[in-house]
């Protein structure tokens, strides 16, 4: 006969600790995860923060005949071991271009060598304990600082890396982007509009519906073969331009602004289509005038994503060719160009160690735009969001 | 009159500009495709001239009992059509890029040894295809086994990772978590999907891979520093939204009728999940998990900068090993004569990674459809 | 004979109904559930006002009224379901074998053990017709062996009556089964745990009229085991199938009475007028 309370309490007791076990290991799954999101950007600050500052060196540049020729000749012997070898370099070309300059001198702050930088971070550095004493007494002397690395954010690619930058690699986005976009957007747009508002219900329709979902889970590289097979030596866009990175880029891009648009654009109410009808409109005119001004904030929130996305792709521009060495900013959509991301995976490539920070902090830079652009959607989004 | 007046100019001015640009781009395409040498200044008359008639004929056909509207519309919906068959061709063009160029390297290599070989030594290609075989000290080989398995490989592990903890997430978010922590915890898991592959990359091969290093060496094991856990494990951290996202949906979506069934019955809110939720959920999260497979099999740049080089057979996920993906971006980036069997053989690797994917994607698309039609749920 | 009492009117030291009696040829009824001065809100809304009533062992009780009297949410009272909406706050008291089922140290999950449910639309788990039934008693340690959960799930069957009609396709899915087939399913699944009440939250609504009738002898058969609270839209259903009937409105028990009475000869003008098809 049926059990009393108390006795169905004793026997379910195990049965509850188990039940309240997989609410623990399932709140732990999610901390976990949490957790790496957490220790991954506190890993990417702690190796990217410091490559915002760069070791900077007050030296007595002295214009004579022989820095005409070796700009090392200008510098102290004692410390032009610690001043950046790019800056030595300019120095004949800074002569040459002003030549009153000769047989003058002064005292400038200027780039000071990589391993000047590293050992001032306390990470692992080539200077011997000489040079080691050099610094410290210059540092004592206030004539050795770390300041703000204006360095990064205004040169391009370099094979020093304290000389190294960003900005060839942004303007390439920015150009890359802008190819993306004027593709994509537009044809994603259209596509979205064809498939909502005009496409009768059969089988071509289906079969690009179908498609479009699939080449949202295409892998990325297979774009990158077909950019280099069909771009470039089909069509012959040349290699490595942002033109044929932007193209390829497009392609992909193209099945998330489609998504998006089609979401938008069943979001409003068919009352509004309706209504248009009603008054006379025809097809496009009812798409033009009514129903695309109020699917706008989410084809824009959809594209702005999409274009994330694609700004944080490397793969297939790999495959095209955009990981080239490219120290100054590419002048057209046709020249040899790089992109962040790129210039990252580059970066983490080079041998020396003061690329690491260079990496770190490259990535934080595109992290940033990233995530400028995600909030930029969600506020869009947030701001025009509307219930019918 | 049918249309109002500005239909009408904006006929004319299709009829003037349609055909013109038509014509340039024709003579645009020919010059490129058979490298036909036209004249710029030609092609800009012939052009100009079928302006000219386009602009005759059409303001020809301007009468008041002229249906404007009808002929824009017209125009304007071949147009849409034509922007929608793009993603079209976009398959077709991956498709046929790939499949033309792999069955170039099929004809050098068999296709046989492709898919059965063990070794994979690109080494001496090269020289074959600058005609100097002789010199080469080994044939090259391109046996794929070593790069699938190396592929299958980080994608277990990727996938050991994400399952248990993406689905224990999804739990979590849906069954048990207050609502305040679900809003927030859903964006906030979304971040891991949208960090850049790259920086994955970059997090494995520097910070990941050392500390796998240390820890086999606690053990005292010896691991690659080039080890397939470091790609394998932060893969499965980046793969973790997709699973959770998607199966925190669809246990979502399973009718709350089957969970008060269960409790009614004197079952535990652990049970009801375990027993009830799960399995009705779980085309939807079998879905899921096909589609971070397919993924993860595809994902490169995580691979290329934390896993090995070198094609290894082996079990051990201590060990370096490569990818297929790995191969592919390494035989494109070199400095290789475009024809030549390595270069190839990327095309072939992308082929069977192009195969691979799409049926996962179809079988993941064939889930959730059942998954959708047996609890008539549309919003997935 | 058995008398009704508004509740409002009842002390609380003495119950409304309920005092031991004969009823035909049953024998006594036990006091099995003892509801007091039970208000439920959902959020600021009242939806129960007050309940007092008492419900007997081993009798089918139909709980009628117009939609949105609460009777269904006073139904999930009895095995607190309603815990599950987020929101519900209860007084007063649901007392059954003792227990103060609304006490903190009371184990809802021991509570639903002896207080199953059948829900309006059948939900039968996406598993086998075996396993819906074999499911809960092996979780509850009800059976141990094999041959054991066989018999158990063979008796389930023919107590609800679905035997002869699944005995060949016991490995087939549950949804396979036609509504009113999945409905009996439902409650052989209910029946199976050995519960003391079923609960049955008007289980013949979505069901068409051959099914109702089965269920509705169903019922008759498991009073012998179980007692039964069913909440039905269908007047003729509770004139059927109850021994005892409560009308519900707005919150309140207008009446409870035996079901004879109550439709022959109801005692309140609004449960006469429900009853004759005023409103409702």
């Amino acid at each position: 006969m049926s059990q009393s309370f108390d006795d169905i309490s004793a026997q379910l007791r195990k049965r509850h600790r188990r039940s309240a076990r997989l609410k623990w290991i399932s709140m732990g799954a999610l901390g976990l995860a949490g957790l790496f999101l957490v220790l991954f950007f506190a890993d990417m600050l702690g190796k990217g923060l410091p490559a915002f500052q760069q070791a900077q060196i007050q030296v007595e540049i002295d214009y004579n005949e022989d820095a005409q020729r070796m700009g090392r000749a200008a510098l102290e012997p004692e410390v032009s071991r610690l001043v950046s070898r790019t800056f030595e370099r300019l120095i004949p070309g800074m002569i040459r271009d002003n030549p009153d300059l000769l047989g003058t001198s002064e005292t400038r702050w200027v780039l000071a060598d990589g391993e000047v930088d590293q050992y001032l971070k306390g990470h692992r550095h080539k200077l011997n304990d000489s040079q080691q004493a050099t610094v410290d007494e210059l540092v004592e002397q206030g004539r050795v600082e770390l300041k703000f690395n204006t360095t990064f954010f205004t040169t391009g690619d370099s094979k020093m890396p304290e000389a190294s930058g960003i900005l060839s690699a942004a303007v390439g986005t920015v150009m890359t982007m802008l190819v993306t976009l004027a593709i994509a957007f537009p044809i994603g747009v259209m596509t979205a509009i064809y498939l909502e508002e005009f496409a009768p219900d059969n089988r071509l329709t289906q079969i690009i519906e179908i498609n479009i979902n699939n080449l949202a889970a295409i892998p990325s590289i297979l774009f990158g073969l077909l950019g280099l097979a069909i771009f470039i030596n089909f069509f012959g866009v040349p290699r490595s331009s942002p033109l044929v990175g932007g193209m390829t880029l497009a392609l992909m891009t193209l099945p998330v602004i489609i998504i998006a648009t089609r979401t938008a654009l069943r979001s409003v109410p068919d009352s509004i289509r309706h209504a248009a009808f009603g008054v006379g409109c025809s097809r496009w005119q009812v798409v033009r005038d009514h129903v695309l001004p109020l699917a706008m904030p989410g084809i824009m929130t959809g594209s702005i994503i999409g274009l994330a996305q694609a700004m944080g792709e490397t793969a297939p521009l790999i495959i095209v060719g955009m990981v080239a060495f490219i120290p100054d900013v590419s002048a057209s959509f046709t020249e040899a160009a790089t992109v962040l991301p790129a210039q990252v995976f580059t970066w983490a490539g080079e041998p020396e160690k003061a690329f690491v920070e260079k990496t770190a902090g490259g990535i934080l830079v595109l992290l940033a735009i990233l995530i400028f652009l995600n909030a930029t959607a969600v506020i869009l989004r947030k701001k025009f969001e509307r219930r019918w | 009159m049918y249309a109002q007046p500005d239909q009408y100019a904006w006929f004319a001015v299709l009829a003037t500009a349609g055909p013109a640009l038509l014509v340039g781009a024709a003579g645009a395409l020919l010059m490129l495709l058979l490298g036909a040498e036209i004249p710029p200044l030609y092609l800009l008359a012939a052009s100009l001239a079928v302006a000219a008639a386009g602009l005759l004929v059409g303001i020809q056909q301007v009468r008041p009992d002229f249906h404007a509207r009808k002929a824009i519309e017209r125009t304007i919906r071949w147009l849409l059509v034509g922007a929608a068959l793009i993603s079209i061709f976009t398959t077709f063009g991956i498709l046929f890029s790939i499949v033309f160029e792999a069955l170039r390297f099929f004809r050098m290599h068999s296709f046989w040894e492709f898919i059965t070989g063990t070794v994979w030594n690109p080494g001496a290609s090269f020289l074959a295809a600058a005609g100097r075989a002789e010199e080469g000290a080994s044939a090259a080989q391109f046996g794929s086994v070593p790069l699938f398995a190396g592929t299958f490989m980080i994608t277990a592990i990727a996938m050991l990772v994400a399952i248990p903890i993406g689905l224990l997430a999804a739990i979590y978010m849906a069954e048990f978590a207050p609502q305040r922590v679900r809003t927030l915890a859903k964006p906030t898991l979304e971040v891991l999907a949208g960090i850049p592959t790259v920086v994955y990359g970059f997090f494995a091969a520097i910070t990941v891979a050392p500390i796998i290093v240390d820890i086999a060496g606690v053990f005292g094991l010896d691991a690659s520093f080039n080890n397939a856990v470091a790609p394998g494990v932060v893969m499965g951290i980046m793969i973790i939204p997709f699973i959770s996202s998607l199966s925190d949906d669809v246990i979502n979506s399973v009718p709350d009728s089957m969970r008060q069934g269960s409790l009614a019955l004197g079952m535990t809110k652990g049970e009801t999940i375990r027993d009830v939720v799960i399995p009705a959920a779980l085309p939807g999260i079998i879905s899921a998990s096909l589609l971070a497979v397919s993924r993860a099999l595809g994902e490169t740049m995580i691979v290329v900068m934390a896993a090995g080089m070198r094609p290894n057979l082996t079990a051990n996920p201590l060990e370096d090993m490569t990818t297929v993906t790995v191969r592919i971006v390494a035989a494109l980036t070199g400095d290789l004569e475009f024809e030549s069997a390595e270069t190839l053989s990327a095309f072939a690797l992308g082929l069977v990674l192009f195969a691979v994917t799409l049926s996962l994607n179809l079988a993941s698309v064939l889930m959730i459809r059942r998954f959708r039609e047996k609890y008539r749920v549309n919003n997935l | 004979m058995n008398m009704q009492t508004a509740p409002r009117q009842t002390d609380q030291a003495t119950p409304a109904v309920g005092q031991p009696h004969t009823r035909n040829d049953k024998a006594c009824h036990d006091l099995s559930i003892r509801i007091r001065d039970l208000s439920l809100w959902y959020g600021q809304a009242q939806a129960l006002k007050g309940l007092n009533i008492d419900l007997f062992q081993k009798n089918v009780t139909a709980l009628i009224g117009p939609s949105g009297c609460g009777k269904s949410t006073f139904l999930r009272c009895l095995n607190r379901m309603n815990d599950l909406i987020p929101g519900v706050r209860i007084e007063g008291l649901v007392e059954m074998d003792g227990h103060d089922v609304n006490a903190v140290k009371m184990d809802e999950v021991a509570l639903r053990r002896r207080v199953g449910m059948v829900f309006q639309k059948p939900n039968p788990f996406p598993k086998s017709i075996y396993e819906n039934v074999a499911y809960a008693p092996r979780m509850h340690d009800l059976v141990s062996r094999k041959p054991e959960q066989d018999d158990l799930v063979e008796k389930a069957l023919r107590d609800a009556g679905l035997w002869e009609e699944v005995k060949d396709k016991l490995h087939q899915p549950g949804t396979s089964l036609s509504g009113g087939q999945q409905q009996r399913l439902c409650i052989a699944r209910a029946i199976a745990v050995q519960p003391d009440v079923i609960l049955m939250d008007e289980p013949t609504s979505a069901l068409d009229p051959i099914s109702t009738a089965t269920i509705e002898d169903l019922m008759d058969r498991l009073k012998q085991q179980f007692t039964i609270i069913t909440v039905t839209h269908n007047m003729q259903q509770a004139a059927r199938v109850a021994d005892y009937t409560a009308f519900f409105h707005l919150g309140e028990i207008i009446e409870y009475n035996d079901t004879n009475t109550m439709f022959a000869n109801p005692a309140t003008k609004k449960a006469e007028d429900y009853i004759t098809g005023r409103y409702g």
